[in-house]
């Protein structure tokens, strides 16, 4: 990664239909990012791959548009109250050093094990993470919404009630989104967790929202709003990085981002008309989907690795497409749920509004 | 005969101002494609360049897209803020 490039090789022709399928996907993966506060970023990664762009270049442009995306969307939703800016930025550091770690990491299984390892190595990542962590996060968003008590207040796991009882003098701070002080010493092992993790499927947020949820009691609003903010961080840090080294294609990072702030703030309206735990549900939701996603694509880096039989090309290009499609899946149906949330929202909405002006129109 | 509480205004002022500038940018980086990616490309100091850009699009893009769903009527929710 630290070889310098050729310009010209790094940077596709773009076409009418590139562009617009790099608009729609932005849109979509703006609008999931906005509700649950992550998760567009991979599908655009894969999805510049698929039009032709190298992969570095594809992770570079993708953080370029994701750290101002996760501004405006950061913004959006502080004006509803969700945001605990303290915590992001707080998170967002020990975030940074994880990210650093993270690539180190990927680098050296590249160096070792070439393409396929790394495929491999990512590729277990997201089944694990995803695979425990989301069946976490969607078990937890269905019982609320079985119990009935989807309006109360969201409870505070033991795990989350012990680091709050934590107290290591100097090292305290108070953060509004949990209404308590918490040592730092607690954040900065989750927010480096986040990063590594961000480094390694470019998804951070499916351990930073669980994390911030589950270990230190934050809401699940104020949790996928303040991962915004991490995002913001570590899109910023690692966009330099990959900056100075000449692998950003502005184009495709502007075009996506012509999209994604439609839908970002779509998905931030979005959260303003439904329950709490339906962040949790959209969010285990796209992840136990995505989980088979890449969990197709694992026999495949095992056959290039050598460690099973090789694979028929046509079995490698069903299970390909198959994955790719899933994912598509994952995030259609995501974006489907927000969208229709904001449609019955509004609709009632307007309703309750026109009832209450007949009424006053009835007193006069 | 007064109406309770007066209907917000609708920003299409700032709709169009900010979607001219946004067009604007974009025509811009369409066009003088060539240029930009050399400039862009070139890493070291040339690395705030892209993240200007990113900076600059932001502000005005986001700007218009926040106004086209507002005047469009797809705002929040009307209630006070759910912890």
């Amino acid at each position: 990664m630290h070889d310098v490039v050729t310009q010209v090789s790094n940077f596709i022709d773009l076409t009418w239909m590139n562009m617009t399928y790099l608009f729609l996907v932005g849109f979509v993966g703006g609008l999931v990012s906005g509700f649950i506060g992550s998760g567009g970023a991979f599908v655009l990664t894969p999805g510049m791959m698929s039009i032709g762009v190298p992969a570095l270049v594809s992770v570079a442009s993708n953080m370029c548009h994701k750290f101002p995306k996760a501004l405006i969307g950061s913004l959006k939703r502080a004006k509803y109250g969700q945001v605990d800016v303290k915590l992001g930025l707080v998170l967002g550091a020990s975030a940074e050093a994880g990210v650093l770690y993270g690539a180190h990491i990927q680098e050296s299984i590249k160096k070792a094990f070439g393409d396929a390892g790394s495929n491999l190595y990512v590729s277990v990542a997201f089944v694990l993470v995803l695979g425990i962590v989301g069946t976490i996060v969607l078990r937890d968003a269905l019982k609320s919404n079985k119990s009935g008590n989807a309006y109360e207040k969201e409870k505070v796991t033991k795990l989350a009630r012990w680091v709050q009882s934590i107290n290591i003098p100097g090292t305290m701070v108070y953060f509004k989104s949990i209404n308590a002080k918490v040592s730092v010493l607690m954040t900065i092992p989750l927010g480096f967790a986040t990063g590594m993790l961000a480094a390694t499927i470019a998804v951070g947020g499916f351990l930073g929202v669980p994390a911030m949820m589950y270990v230190l009691g934050a809401p699940s609003l104020m949790a996928s709003a303040t991962e915004l903010v991490i995002a913001f961080v570590m899109g910023l840090g690692g966009s330099f990085k990959y900056a100075m080294h000449g692998l950003v294609d502005i184009r495709l990072s502007m075009i996506i981002l012509a999209g994604s702030l439609f839908g970002i703030q779509l998905g931030a309206i979005g959260t303003t008309y439904v329950k709490p735990f339906m962040i949790k549900l959209v969010m285990g939701l796209i992840m136990v989907i995505v989980l088979f996603s890449r969990g197709l694509m694992v026999p495949v880096y095992l056959s290039q690795l050598g460690v099973i039989q090789t694979l028929g090309e046509g079995t490698v290009k069903i299970l390909k497409t198959t994955s790719f499609a899933i994912m598509i899946l994952a995030l259609l149906i995501g974006a489907g749920v927000v969208l229709n949330a904001i449609w019955k929202g509004i609709r009632e909405e307007k309703l309750q509004n026109s009832t209450k002006e007949v009424l006053e129109h009835g007193k006069i | 005969m007064e109406r309770k509480g007066v209907r917000k205004k609708k920003p299409i002022g700032k709709l169009v101002l900010m979607g001219v500038v946004s067009a604007a940018l974009y025509v811009t980086l369409l066009m003088k494609q060539d240029i930009i990616i050399d400039y862009f490309g070139r890493g070291g100091l040339y690395a705030f360049l892209p993240i200007a850009a990113a900076f600059i699009f932001s502000f005005f893009h986001g700007s218009f897209t926040g106004s086209f769903w507002t005047v469009l009527g797809v705002e929040a929710r009307k209630k006070k803020e759910v912890k």
